[in-house]
């Protein structure tokens, strides 16, 4: 119902308005203990943006508020110059799997749902869906397992099907909540060359994830994040030494090598590959 | 031969028992239909809760002199509702809150029978362990009604339904009322359990929405043939289960869930090595 005119509509705004933008943004979920604390940034169209934060600095919060599952207190969200509200124009992968895993459904039925949403109420999914979803699964390299059931399958595989499903919603905006987590090194380079490419195309991403070198190497523009904004810009303009202290405290470990600075998680570091 | 069809048939002479009949296999289909879910989202206990609360609402209905059926559904969907505002309110652990309020509310309901109403006594006994051949034309005719509108709307919401249920999170992201797609099972739910009550029994009902799902969990790989197995182990557990009550002369509830049971336990026993039982039973909790 309609799509044609929110189409339209998103065409004209899209010269004036950003893709995210974010004002002043308080929020949390008790009353008195707010999590996020006055955050402001703004993100342009096909911007790939790294957020970047310890446990408990708000990133999930933070992706909540963007997806309008938590009002703002003071201040507001705006997606595509629209106050926030949950739609399938916005791709949401969580961190915290809040998965039945034994549900009988296969990686076909999965990505399908992401066609759901889209379908409106009592329509069933028809051939250009199934066209789609089958593409949307070759993007990820997961044809081939298009039968097997969810729980058949390895942590690095079940995060590329749920890749499979945002692409097969056919969003503007993408909110991956930790992507990489857990998942094997092919994985996870897989995943953040497919995001290089979605955004060369005009996507957008806010991609929340501990792997510093990743962010530098491959992302546009970096949020540091810990209850409020530390820094906000380009890699190499935000990646110093006294705004990544300033943001990790005493979780993670600087070193100085060179002109370089490395960096060594104390937590719970993975200094893989990307 | 002859003979069997005999033994078949002879019970359905009487309008009563194939009135029985009939309605035992729409419990067992509509709770098995339901009890997909049931298993998946591990809502038995909430599905036992209901079914408690029922009663009590039962009890109370014959106190005040009105139909039955009022009451219990008045009590079930107020407590499948209050269940699921607990549930989105308070979090996830909420067994030790339910298992507090509605045995305390099954408890009133003992109490309450005891004190108010000795003569019905009997009767109300056939609401515990459940009494098919009690059911009368106007309790078929609401059992058929609420079989068919769970069926409806299970079918016509499918997609939402199992999207909404298996990832929450991301179906309200996108855009999905997934509150309101909880409480209609929680809904379904309560009105499956309040028909079902008088044919199996407030202690049965457990079964009948568990055991045929479970059963059907062991061999299907996709959701639309776990329903439909579900179903015709609920609706081959009932038939069986009604001759198996009449010849023996045994109570309806316990014969139907026995026969339920044994096909679990045959199907578990084929399906042994493909690990699909060791998966459900470790799926849970």
């Amino acid at each position: 119902m309609g799509r044609g005119t929110v189409t339209l509509d998103a065409a004209t705004r899209a010269t004036t308005a950003p893709a995210i933008q974010v004002e002043g943004l308080t929020t949390g979920y008790r009353r008195g203990e707010p999590v996020l604390r006055d955050i402001s940034f703004q993100v342009e169209r096909g911007a790939l943006v790294g957020v970047l934060g310890p446990n408990g600095s708000g990133k999930s919060t933070l992706f909540r508020s963007l997806l309008g599952l938590l009002p703002p207190w003071q201040g507001r969200v705006l997606i595509d110059g629209r106050p926030a509200r949950p739609n399938p124009d916005v791709a949401y992968i969580p961190q915290r799997e809040t998965i039945d895993w034994d549900f009988p459904v296969t990686v076909l039925d999965v990505t399908l749902m992401g066609r759901y949403p889209r379908l409106g109420l009592f329509r069933r999914p028809g051939k250009a869906d199934r066209e789609l979803v089958l593409w949307a699964l070759e993007q990820v390299g997961m044809v081939d397992f298009r039968d097997r059931l969810i729980a058949e399958l390895s942590g690095g595989q079940r995060q590329r099907v749920f890749l499979a499903r945002a692409l097969a919603q056919e969003p503007d905006l993408f909110l991956l909540d930790e992507p990489v987590s857990g998942v094997d090194a092919p994985t996870q380079h897989f995943v953040f060359e497919l995001l290089e490419r979605l955004c060369r195309q005009g996507k957008t991403a806010l991609v929340a994830t501990h792997d510093l070198s990743c962010v530098a190497q491959r992302f546009d523009r970096v949020l540091l994040l810990n209850r409020e904004v530390i820094a906000y810009g380009p890699p190499q303009e935000v990646f110093t030494e006294a705004l990544l202290n300033r943001t990790f405290q005493s979780h993670l470990l600087l070193l100085r090598y060179g002109d370089r600075v490395i960096v060594v998680e104390g937590e719970e570091g993975d200094g893989r590959s990307c | 031969m002859g003979g069997a069809v005999d033994l078949l048939l002879e019970p359905l002479r009487y309008g009563f028992l194939l009135r029985a009949l009939v309605a035992a296999i729409l419990v067992g289909a509509t709770c098995a239909l339901v009890g997909s879910y049931v298993v998946l989202k591990g809502l038995a206990f909430i599905g036992d809760a209901l079914a408690h609360v029922a009663f009590t609402g039962i009890v109370v209905a014959f106190l005040a002199g009105f139909s039955f059926y009022v009451g219990a559904l008045a009590a079930a969907i107020a407590a499948g509702l209050g269940i699921g505002w607990v549930t989105r309110r308070v979090g996830l652990s909420t067994d030790t809150a339910i298992g507090i309020v509605f045995s305390g509310v099954f408890a009133l309901g003992v109490v309450l029978m005891a004190i108010g109403i000795r003569t019905y006594t009997v009767d109300l006994f056939s609401y515990v362990f459940g009494d098919i051949l009690a059911v009368r034309a106007r309790d078929l005719w609401l059992i058929a009604a609420a079989g068919a509108l769970v069926l409806t709307v299970m079918l016509a919401l499918y997609k939402e339904l199992l999207f909404a249920h298996f990832d929450p999170v991301v179906a309200e992201a996108a855009g999905l009322p997934v509150g309101a797609l909880q409480l209609l099972l929680l809904l379904l739910l309560s009105i499956t359990v309040v028909v079902s009550v008088q044919a199996v029994g407030v202690v049965l009902v457990l079964a009948m929405l568990v055991t045929p799902a479970a059963t059907a969990a062991l061999v299907a790989r996709r959701m639309p043939s776990m329903m439909v197995l579900a179903v015709l182990f609920g609706a081959v557990a009932a038939l069986v289960g009604f001759y198996l009550s009449y010849y023996l002369s045994v109570p309806s509830g316990g014969a139907i869930v026995l026969v339920a049971t044994v096909l679990f336990l045959a199907v578990a026993t084929i399906v042994r090595g493909r690990g699909a039982w060791r998966r459900l039973m470790a799926a849970r909790s």
